[in-house]
């Protein structure tokens, strides 16, 4: 007999797209009350854009026009509806596979592709109110999570500060914010201190908070059983933060039980966690070969789960017509034309770039190097014109 | 100058000082650290601040470095000016990944649209006969990294300035407090122009052998020129004040009038902070040097068990030492 009896992860659509919400999803049910059929249909669209969007950077980097591409195909439910759920107060802070949300918040998504071409460290002005409080990918694995944490931190002080209060007691009770930071990661970062400090720190001071681990059963060729022997979201309850595992390629149950939690979060009820049980379809970069660590059975299971699939026969049921469904394979389409071409046309950094941003304030070893760099480079046309 | 505008107070009291006008300045400035609020640090360097500025803004931490410099970079993405403090000098490194692989580099991640205005205060070196990880000069790891800035005060009155540049600086610094002079007195000046941030001061003036370093070292240069003048040889002695960037224009100034040289740190010598100037100057002053510019340093081992440290750190002997070496070329 187990120690713990874990409840089952919170599922509305089955695998084969029907509505059959399980004992798990009943208490979140209402969150649903709120998508019409134009707020699904928005949803799917996300899914399958970003899949076209995964699709053509994979064949971009196989034509030797990336350095590095990191698909997201099979993860697209868990990250659309936790992204549908976010306000546009809200922040958000990635690791590295999140583009469906970063198309969700708002960022251009050959920005997206900057880093992997080879152009830059980031990619988008993250204070740009049009990129919907959406952060730079993090590759170093699990460090973004305390810089959500302290994000989230920062919107506790500001509504302590607005409160007329000065203090935060060891032991208190969360406070309204109105707002919240979401953290992504996966089932490798939860290996990671950083992950587990951030859990710390947060269940400490109340913080807003969601942390939403994808948990898509490998961290390259690692499997989750190496990382954990339990369940993940059962460690993030011994850290005090509230949490759930639910079905990850149910967009349906990403949604609902992240609009609760964020709800939850604004309001001062603390930390969340969501553990979202999905798979990683694809290689984990384009440098990876998955054949030779997992079993074709394994991944032929979970391609029976796809998240797109099942949903649009859901939406199907629900009212959305084939017109609907073309009308988004061309603008998915249009979308990687758009991306190959904007990829192709990708200005390369000026030489001096390097030096320009290491500082925000004047620097005379930055100075120093630039000038003896751009003298450097125009020693040489001035002996290729001589 | 009026006397109410210079109060003698020790190192200690004057970042506390400075400190608390930086807070009471700027509501974005908070404190971060372990045992910084009730107990007001293990050094007392924040004493009083959390029952004055409240603990929503002096923040005693959960117990992870990673997780203070970690959640003071979200804290600066929003506009915060998170000062951390580090207990001791040997415990940084838990934070090492943060501080160099993402506060280090976030101002040039972000193309520059974000600025990362964290302070890292680092009680840092010996002569305190403590145990293990508590007196060391980890200096050279950060001053290696590009993205951070590295200062380090030798007097009261630096002490009480720099704190306060360090924190108005939009770049993170690291704030190297030589913590075996928390008790040291000198006159602050609380109005006033200070020098800046990351000038070198000219400590004393001299004419036949340069030395320079900075912190807890500069007490022990201006000894040995004390001694050295009494048996006829006139040393200058130059405050580094700045570990990174390095102000190279006094030092080459000093270089060039007295034609030696000799760097001095309690870190082990090799690949330091004393390398990196010895090489710059051998650079930029080939020919105004008259010997090959000296290292006084610990000795390249762990830091030695307290009673073992009266010969790993540089005293005003072994200055000595390494000055007479330079005058017999
Ligand atoms: C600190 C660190 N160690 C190692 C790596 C190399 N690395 C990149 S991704 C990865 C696996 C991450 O797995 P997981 O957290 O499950 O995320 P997933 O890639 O599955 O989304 C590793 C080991 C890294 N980026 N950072
Ligand atoms: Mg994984």
């Amino acid at each position: 007999m187990p120690w713990v009896q874990d409840p089952q992860p919170v599922q509305f659509l089955t695998p084969d797209g029907d509505f059959a919400p399980n004992e798990s999803a009943q208490a979140f049910a209402a969150e649903l009350e709120s998508l019409d059929l134009v707020a699904l249909q928005e949803m799917y669209r996300d899914m399958a854009l970003t899949r076209a969007f995964d699709t053509e950077c994979t064949n971009l980097q196989r034509q030797g026009q990336l350095a590095l591409w990191v698909p997201s195909v099979g993860q697209e439910g868990a990250q659309v509806g936790s992204a549908r759920a976010a306000l546009p107060q809200d922040h958000i802070f990635p690791s590295y596979r999140e583009h469906a949300v970063a198309r969700i918040r708002g960022v251009n998504l050959v920005n997206v592709v900057a880093q992997f071409r080879g152009v830059t460290h980031g990619g988008w002005d993250v204070t740009d109110p049009a990129h919907g409080n959406f952060h730079l990918y993090t590759l170093v694995i699990g460090s973004q999570a305390l810089h959500a944490t302290g994000f989230a931190l920062s919107q506790v002080l500001d509504a302590t500060k607005k409160a007329g209060e000065k203090d935060l007691p060891a032991g208190a009770q969360g406070r309204e914010t109105n707002e919240a930071t979401i953290v992504y990661f996966g089932d490798g970062a939860t290996s990671q201190g950083d992950v587990n400090e951030a859990m710390i720190f947060a269940a400490s001071y109340q913080t807003p908070q969601l942390f939403f681990v994808q948990n898509n059963k490998w961290a390259i060729s690692v499997p989750v059983e190496r990382q954990a022997r339990t369940p993940i979201y059962r460690r993030a309850a011994g850290f005090g933060l509230k949490s759930i595992q639910i079905d990850g390629n149910d967009i349906l149950a990403s949604y609902a039980v992240s609009n609760r939690m964020l709800k939850d979060a604004r309001a001062g009820g603390g930390p969340q966690f969501i553990e979202a049980l999905t798979y990683r379809i694809g290689a984990h970069t384009t440098s990876d070969d998955p054949t030779k660590y997992r079993e074709n059975e394994e991944l032929l299971e979970w391609q029976a789960k796809d998240p797109i699939r099942r949903f649009e026969k859901y939406i199907k049921s629900q009212g959305a017509e084939d017109s609907f469904f073309e009308q988004v394979a061309a603008d998915a389409g249009e979308l990687a034309l758009k991306i190959r071409d904007g990829v192709l046309h990708m200005p390369v950094p000026e030489p001096g770039a390097m030096f320009k941003h290491v500082y925000a304030e004047e620097h005379p070893v930055m100075q120093g190097q630039a000038a003896w760099l751009e003298r450097y480079e125009n020693s040489f046309e001035a002996g290729e014109s001589a | 100058m009026s006397e109410a505008e210079v109060v003698n107070m020790p190192i200690a009291k004057a970042i506390n000082e400075g400190l608390r006008r930086a807070m009471a300045d700027n509501d974005r400035v908070i404190l971060m650290g372990e045992d910084i609020g009730t107990l007001g640090g293990v050094f007392r360097v924040t004493d009083a601040l959390q029952a004055e500025f409240g603990s929503a803004r002096v923040l005693d931490t959960p117990l992870a470095e990673s997780g203070i410099i970690g959640s003071a970079i979200g804290l600066a993405m929003n506009g915060y000016r998170p000062v951390c403090e580090i207990q001791f000098d040997g415990f940084i490194f838990p934070g090492f990944d943060q501080i160099t692989s993402q506060l280090a580099k976030l101002t040039s991640r972000h193309d520059g649209l974000l600025n990362f205005p964290v302070v890292i205060r680092v009680p840092y070196g010996g002569h305190i006969g403590a145990v293990e990880h508590h007196q060391e000069s980890p200096e050279a790891y950060f001053a290696h990294t590009p993205g951070l800035r590295l200062v380090s005060p030798s007097t009261a009155n630096d002490a009480y300035w720099m704190i306060q540049q360090a924190i108005a600086s939009n770049d993170p610094v690291m704030f190297f407090e030589p913590k075996a002079k928390y008790w040291a007195k000198g006159d602050v000046a609380l109005e006033g122009e200070p020098l800046g941030l990351h000038k070198t001061r000219v400590a004393r003036i001299g004419k036949d052998v340069t030395v320079v370093g900075h912190g807890a070292m500069v007490p022990v240069l201006l000894q040995a020129a004390q001694v050295a003048q009494s048996e006829g040889t006139s040393i200058e002695v130059l405050d580094l004040r700045s570990i990174s960037p390095i102000d190279y224009d006094p030092i080459l100034e000093s270089v060039r009038k007295t034609g030696r040289l000799v760097v001095a740190q309690e870190a082990p010598g090799s690949v330091s902070v004393g390398s990196e100037i010895a090489a710059t100057v051998a650079e930029k002053a080939f020919y105004s040097l008259q010997a090959p510019v000296l290292r006084v340093s610990g000795y390249d081992t762990p830091f030695p068990p307290a009673k073992l440290e009266g010969l790993y750190l540089p005293d005003a002997d072994r200055v000595l030492e390494a000055v007479d070496r330079t005058l017999s070329y």
